[in-house]
């Protein structure tokens, strides 16, 4: 038996957990849990500059490793500084536990200097949350908060530790909890059987099929099994942005993503099939456009963890609830040995397809002419060659984002990192940071523009201070360019507050950080930057590239319209 | 339509915020809700009556499923059930109004449990329909003061609600 105050069984579990890194900053509350840290060298703390750096980092390894991330901050504005990044998991439902200092207990519920009611406050935006009520239920609640963190549907959890919890001087028994139950809490560990014979049963007679697959299949562990039952019946597959890299998208069968800024292709199958199989994804707005016209003649399965997803946009015919892997393992095993039964029909659904997919050949951007701004598309083709396809990559949000998706192409799933639910700008950096750290031999890239990058750019000094070595592809085109291009097409281009009048010298200001930097303006100096920029993996920089403002994502869906309708240029639509 | 949801959930703090909340952040409707802790001191039970169509019921009743301190939950009004509310009014009890509170109660099978010279309260229990015929009744006599508990329901006949 052994008898530890509460701060060294924070610590102590840490380790038992497995924990390598965790993310955070001190502050009044959380002191008595950083001076335990301090007197271990298990657990590796990283200080970043801004607490919803913390976050972002914890959520970027989370989501390039499956493991939940960790942060640790203190009460009051360290917590509420928390907050976006909690959100920004919760949205993409990735698994995290976040450790809140609190005030005494004697003074909550005063107005206590930096208190706030961080249960409370992150109550819509997370899984679950605990308050520590005795310094002796910290094993059992740690080991709940990584639990219901990472099962099921997996999300962020909350802790909130009183300081008095975590007084030196009391000391209390520690046994690491190998196993928890909650009763309320049994996420589902199958398919039901007879739904998925149902679902292979509609797939076997379809004639224009298409798997529609999403997050869940990454974060449940599912792309290797996908791979398989996809090639199995040579069905085309679209994902969406979260599970963008679930299916090797350099593969024919693979059509690119779907929804608002998704491929033609996707989106024009879509349409026209008639049965999709949805697989861990959510039916989420950007991605069905108008839901009454959304896929008007085909009949809908739905697979997913979550039973409060399923049929809640658009309505299944074959709900399935259960994890991703598990159902499409059985899945494969009923197709086995079976012959689809309508081939024919099958090889005229890929020859339109094959259609759709010539029409807009060459036709996606037009590459810059001389003494033309370089355009966003062509860079990020130009990462992708470079990298051959294998590096990490991180986004901000806005225009970058969607060329990032649309023009790298991605084998691997959990390569590709954004923020794609709750949208959130500053994500990128901070992300790709928490991945680095974690994985220090891959090429971590982040892709930014100036307005995303400047909302968290202080985490130069926390890469200055553990050296590490992402690389920052900033599409500088000196506006936010997505405000710009739906004020272009919504607001006769009337550019409110959608321009930066005021740039640093992001060159400058990289160097002062010790890092290299590099601005890049034309075609020719594009490829040797990046060469420079990748030369060495653990090395900084910062590649300042300017780009054309004027550019506009496409294809875009007309809003209130089906999958179908779409912009595909400044002057072309549907 | 009108659904009666009752929820056995973890008799902890924060758990019925837990509950509200879903309601407010998915723009949901609450028109009465109850809440005591059952014979099992850990389990508190909560009712919700609450007003949409199949799919919006389906879809509260996914994410309370959802919450980690919901440990089980029925919808009484899918199947026939006991619906009953308490009321306390003060009504003002004078003169010839006295004689006319006392009757009117005893038609409802209400009883006064409180006398002043100037107004009784009256106890009524009921389904939300009785409680609302009952104070329409009593309008022309002057209502001071009503306290209603919320709808509280069980399930008729084998159904139980347990863990």
């Amino acid at each position: 038996m052994e008898l530890l105050s509460g701060a060294d069984m924070i610590a102590r579990f840490l380790q038992d957990e497995g924990v390598e890194y965790i993310y955070g900053y001190p502050g009044g509350a959380a002191l008595h849990i950083y001076d335990a840290l301090f007197r271990q060298d298990k657990v590796k703390h990283i200080l970043v500059r801004h607490e919803q750096a913390a976050t972002h980092a914890a959520d970027g390894y989370a989501r390039a490793s499956g493991k939940p991330g960790v942060v640790l901050v203190t009460s009051g504005p360290g917590a509420t500084n928390a907050v976006t990044g909690i959100a920004t998991a919760y949205m993409d439902s990735i698994p995290m536990v976040v450790l809140c200092g609190q005030v005494m207990s004697h003074l909550i519920g005063d107005d206590a200097f930096q208190e706030t009611d961080i249960i409370g406050v992150t109550r819509p935006i997370v899984k679950h949350s605990f308050s520590i009520n005795h310094p002796s239920d910290i094993p059992e609640v740690l080991k709940k908060a990584f639990y219901l963190a990472s099962t099921g549907r997996p999300g962020p959890v909350v802790v909130d530790i009183p300081k008095d919890m975590t007084a030196p001087t009391e000391r209390y028994e520690y046994v690491y909890p190998k196993k928890v139950k909650l009763r309320s809490y049994n996420p589902v560990s199958r398919g039901h059987t007879g739904q998925i014979k149902k679902a292979v049963d509609l797939m076997l007679k379809a004639k224009r099929p298409i798997f529609y697959t999403g997050g869940g299949v990454v974060t449940g562990n599912a792309s290797e099994g996908l791979t398989d039952l996809v090639q199995r019946l040579g069905f085309p597959i679209t994902t969406t942005l979260m599970g963008i890299g679930s299916y090797p998208q350099s593969d024919r069968q693979c059509l690119g993503w779907l929804g608002m800024h998704g491929s033609y292709e996707s989106n024009m199958a879509m349409h026209h099939a008639d049965l999709v199989v949805a697989i861990g994804a959510r039916f989420d707005d950007r991605v069905t456009n108008n839901t009454s016209k959304f896929c008007p003649t085909a009949k809908i399965v739905h697979v997913d963890i979550d039973p409060s997803s399923v049929s809640k946009t658009v309505r299944a015919d074959v709900p399935i609830v259960g994890p991703a892997q598990g159902v499409i393992n059985e899945m494969i095993s009923l197709v086995q040995g079976k012959d689809i039964a309508h081939a024919d029909a099958l090889a005229e659904w890929w020859q339109k397809i094959d259609g759709w997919r010539e029409e807009r050949q060459g036709k996606l951007y037009e590459p810059s002419v001389e003494d033309e701004p370089l355009k966003p598309q062509e860079v990020i083709e130009a990462i992708c060659r470079q990298t051959h396809g294998e590096a990490f990559i991180t986004t901000d949000v806005g225009q970058h984002q969607m060329f990032a998706a649309q023009y790298y192409k991605f084998d691997k799933p959990n390569r590709f990192i954004t923020s794609g639910g709750l949208g959130t700008m500053g994500f990128g950096f901070p992300a790709a940071m928490g991945i680095k750290i974690n994985y220090p031999d891959d090429q971590v890239v982040c892709i930014t523009g100036e307005g995303s990058y400047q909302m968290m750019m202080q985490e130069l000094s926390t890469c200055k201070q553990y050296g590490v070595g992402v690389k920052i592809i900033n599409l500088n085109n000196a506006s936010l360019g997505m405000v710009r291009q739906w004020q272009d097409l919504n607001y006769k281009s009337r550019h409110a507050h959608s321009y930066m009048e005021s740039l640093p010298d992001f060159q400058k200001l990289t160097e002062a950080y010790g890092f290299t930097a590099l601005r890049v303006d034309t075609n020719e100096e594009l490829e040797p930057a990046l060469e420079r920029m990748l030369a060495d993996k653990h090395e900084l920089v910062f590649l300042d590239i300017y780009v054309d403002p004027r550019e506009h994502v496409y294809p875009m869906q007309v809003p209130l319209g089906s999958m179908r309708d779409m912009l595909l240029s400044k002057t072309e639509r549907t | 339509m009108r659904h009666i949801i009752s929820i056995l959930m973890e008799n902890e703090p924060g758990a019925l915020s837990r509950v509200v909340g879903l309601f407010a952040q998915r723009n949901y409707n609450i028109e009465t809700l109850n809440v005591a802790p059952t014979e099992d001191p850990t389990l508190s039970r909560l009712t919700v009556t609450t007003v949409g169509d199949d799919r919006v019921i389906e879809q509260i009743t996914k994410h309370l499923n959802k919450l980690i301190d919901v440990v089980k939950l029925v919808d009484l009004t899918e199947g026939n059930h006991i619906e009953r509310e308490l009321m306390l009014v003060k009504v003002k009890a004078l003169g010839a109004a006295r004689d006319e509170v006392k009757r009117t109660a005893d038609i409802f099978r209400a009883q006064v449990v409180d006398v002043t010279p100037s107004l009784y309260t009256v106890q009524i229990t009921g389904d939300a329909g009785k409680l609302d015929a009952f104070l329409q009744a009593m309008a022309p006599v002057g209502i001071l003061e009503v306290a209603r508990t919320g709808v509280s329901g069980i399930a008729r006949g084998d159904k139980v609600l347990s863990l």
